[in-house]
């Protein structure tokens, strides 16, 4: 089986994945807080904690971006409809009869076509959302300088922003959920962590031949 | 070439000049980056050894005397006293134009001047104002001693329109105490600035007695430990009254009838408006270290957090006034007085009942430094409690913010045919003095012809608010309102009644929580279903 594995998150991506992961926790526990859903550490070391988590991972992001385009790997998060409805067969039906995945991870190739949406929606839809509602609601104090001040009110900033979190919530448990879909429960999430995903023996012919598919499409 | 080099030469030596004076700069101010606060605590010294002028040998028997003797050498000091609202009582609102002052405003304290007059003058800045006829225009009665006497020894007694004991008098009457009259001479001798004895006399005071009306004002902040008073205790920057409320040509600064809400112009040394009596005239308009707490200032007043509470030094306030009680006798047939286990009086026959306060927690409202002040004059609407000076703001309002103030409680009389509040003949010896006779339907009655206002005959009581902005006692930073005490959904928030605006930790729109909180569990519901199924069908399976 050891044989039977590809190295598919790179070192970056990794350190990436598990900061970004360490910092939306903590956005979420701080951030509900903030929002007065329950008290934690109390209000003000909420908001603290909160904005430094945004700043670093603000940076991470500005150097995640500048990594996906010197790598190409944005290329991962380009959508296609083609195969989707496999996928949503396979995880509605397919999974409980114990049929193959009908998608093989490759270096080029990592996620699977709902996977892709999925994070397309993510990186297009909720992501602005939050940064952007963020992004004004840290600087509510300056609206009047930048002259923005006649164009929002808290009150929808703050709506948004907390719509925004509901959404990454709800996309954080579906997601943790999917990682036990591997063929073990932890596969995915020690691919994660040692970039090597494990491909099982039976499967590996079809895997290959669609990462080369793949590669030639690429 | 030439000029370059000069150039260059220039802009070393300039460079050296700044260096130099960065330098002198950090050696001449030990304290950098603390307040700039000069003489502290110790007294400047005088030019002038008022003991040794000929002018002031005396001896003086009344204050008017040692008044004319002042004015002959501080020939402008009378004219500038009687046109401050020490001697007039008298403001007109820069605001609404309306003619306020104790002389014309009415408050739930005791009531009005007119027909108490030797009573309440005892706190004029003047000497005889005995009844409504007074001659404002005498500058011989100013009273120079209440303010600048540094003896401690010079009171105006409570009940000779403004002038101190001349005679030694038994005190209270039937006491066998005879209270022996302040040596004016040597009073005279050592006049210099006011300290906050001088002010304090009348404003730790006001409304009858230590604290009575401020909550803010009382007789700990003489020397108030730094939890009491960062500004004014001896711990602290130990500053007395005048050091903010500078005076200017005898007219003091700062004033309920005008107060500056919002400070926009921040420290108030390079403005030279001789008015230093907002937060920001010292500290600036950004002395947080943490930009969103000076963002906070823009909506929020310093006072609101950095005032968490008032009456703190051990005296309580009065925070209930309730007039429509009064006259009640015991058993015994003499005036009722009833003292509450703290020995403060719950109930007197001569003004009701009572109820105190120490470390208040304020009220908030939004302020703009506009306040609607009622007049004794004014037609009022019964039909609710009335507001004796509704305080002007809200949140769409730029100019408004979050102000902390103390409410006081009342009832008071009034006429509900006319719909007038009433002048009340309270003090005095004479048969219709509420306060010997305590027969409402009199007192009222030689009141309101005292003052030659109409009057039905008819009297009611009406339950009323006073705003009173909570301002002094500033606490030490430590102390301060947490952010929580305000960002937190629990109902005793301390700016709960602030609802116009939206604040994070409070509020939230229950579409979005509802609709949020389906996803999340609708995510966590089928995550957990799926996995379940997986689970079963993967037994049914192997």
């Amino acid at each position: 089986m050891s044989e039977n594995r590809i190295y598919i998150y790179k070192r970056y991506e990794r350190f990436w994945h598990w900061s970004q992961a360490l910092l939306i926790v903590i956005m979420m526990v701080t951030g509900f807080e903030i929002h007065g859903s329950y008290t934690l550490m109390g209000f003000k070391d909420a908001v603290d904690v909160h904005t430094f988590a945004a700043w670093t991972l603000l940076v991470i992001w500005a150097f995640t971006i500048f990594w996906q385009f010197t790598t190409g790997e944005w290329r991962q998060y380009i959508p296609s409809m083609k195969n989707v409805s496999a996928m949503i067969l396979y995880y509605t039906v397919g999974i409980f009869k114990d049929m193959p995945h009908p998608f093989r991870k490759t270096t080029v190739q990592k996620h699977n076509p709902l996977q892709r949406l999925a994070y397309l929606a993510l990186l297009a839809f909720i992501s602005p959302l939050i940064w952007g509602s963020g992004l004004l609601y840290l600087f509510y104090g300056n609206w009047a300088q930048l002259g923005i001040d006649k164009m929002f009110s808290l009150e929808t900033v703050a709506l948004v922003h907390t719509a925004g979190a509901f959404m990454i919530t709800a996309f954080f448990f579906i997601h943790v959920y999917l990682t036990t879909t591997g063929h073990t429960v932890f596969a995915h999430i020690k691919a994660m962590i040692t970039g090597w995903e494990e491909i099982e023996d039976d499967h590996a012919p079809a895997a290959a031949e669609q990462g080369k598919r793949a590669h030639g499409k690429a | 070439m030439d000029k370059r080099i000069f150039g260059w030469r220039r802009w070393i030596g300039g460079a050296l000049i700044f260096a130099a004076s960065m330098m002198a700069g950090a050696a001449n101010d030990p304290a950098a980056g603390s307040l700039p606060v000069a003489a502290a605590g110790g007294k400047a010294a005088s030019t002038a050894d008022h003991s040794k002028f000929k002018e002031l040998q005396g001896p003086f028997k009344t204050g008017p005397e040692v008044t004319k003797a002042c004015l002959a050498c501080h020939n402008e000091a009378g004219h500038q006293v009687m046109k401050s609202v020490h001697w007039t009582w008298e403001a007109i609102s820069p605001t609404t134009g309306k003619k306020l002052g104790k002389q014309h405003a009415a408050n739930n304290f005791c009531g009005s001047i007119l027909s108490n007059e030797p009573r309440c003058t005892s706190c004029h800045a003047g000497y005889d104002w005995k009844d409504k006829n007074y001659d404002f225009s005498n500058q011989n009665n100013v009273d120079c001693l209440a303010c600048h006497d540094t003896t401690a020894t010079y009171k105006k007694i409570a009940t000779d329109a403004g002038h101190p004991l001349y005679e030694p008098r038994e005190m209270p009457k039937g006491s066998g105490k005879i209270a022996q009259p302040p040596d004016l001479t040597k009073i005279a001798q050592a006049v210099g600035k006011p300290g906050r004895q001088n002010c304090g006399a009348c404003h730790f005071n006001g409304g009858g007695g230590d604290a009575v009306k401020h909550g803010d004002l009382d007789t700990s902040l003489i020397k108030p430990a730094k939890q009491v008073d960062v500004h004014m205790s001896p711990d602290g920057a130990n500053l007395s009254c005048a050091d903010c409320h500078t005076f200017n040509a005898h007219q003091p600064s700062g004033s309920r009838y005008a107060a500056t809400a919002k400070d926009t112009k921040g420290l108030d040394m390079k403005h030279e408006d001789h008015n230093r009596a907002t937060c920001e005239s010292c500290h600036d308009l950004r002395p947080h270290k943490n930009e969103r707490l000076n963002n906070h200032a823009n909506r929020v007043a310093c006072q609101t957090c950095h005032i968490p509470e008032f009456a703190r030094g051990g005296v309580a306030t009065k925070t209930l006034w309730d007039w429509s009680t009064a006259g009640k006798r015991g058993a015994d047939g003499k005036p009722l007085f009833i003292k509450d286990d703290h020995g403060h009086l719950s109930y007197s026959a001569e003004k009701g009942d009572f109820k105190y306060g120490e470390n208040v927690r304020p009220t908030y409202k939004w302020y703009n430094g506009v306040v609607h002040q009622i007049g004794i004059t004014d037609k009022i609407d019964d039909s609710k409690i009335l507001e004796l000076n509704r305080v002007e703001g809200s949140a769409s309002d730029p100019n408004a913010r979050i102000w902390p103030f103390k409410v006081m409680v009342g009832k008071q009389p009034y006429d509900p045919v006319n719909k007038t509040l009433v002048v009340n003949h309270v003090y005095g010896n004479d048969d219709t003095a509420f306060w010997g006779n305590f027969d409402y339907e009199k007192s009222i009655k030689a009141g309101m012809d005292y003052a030659e206002l109409p009057y039905s005959g008819k009297f009611d009581f009406i339950e009323t608010r006073m705003n009173w902005f909570i301002t002094h006692m500033v606490a030490p930073k430590e102390d301060a309102l947490r952010c929580s005490d305000c960002h937190t959904r629990a109902e005793d928030g301390r700016l709960a009644a602030i609802t116009d605006i939206y604040m994070p930790g409070r509020d939230r729109n229950g579409w979005v929580d509802l609709l949020g909180g389906l996803a999340i569990i609708g995510a966590i519901g089928a995550g957990s279903i799926h996995g379940i199924a997986r689970i079963l069908t993967r037994r049914k399976g192997h």
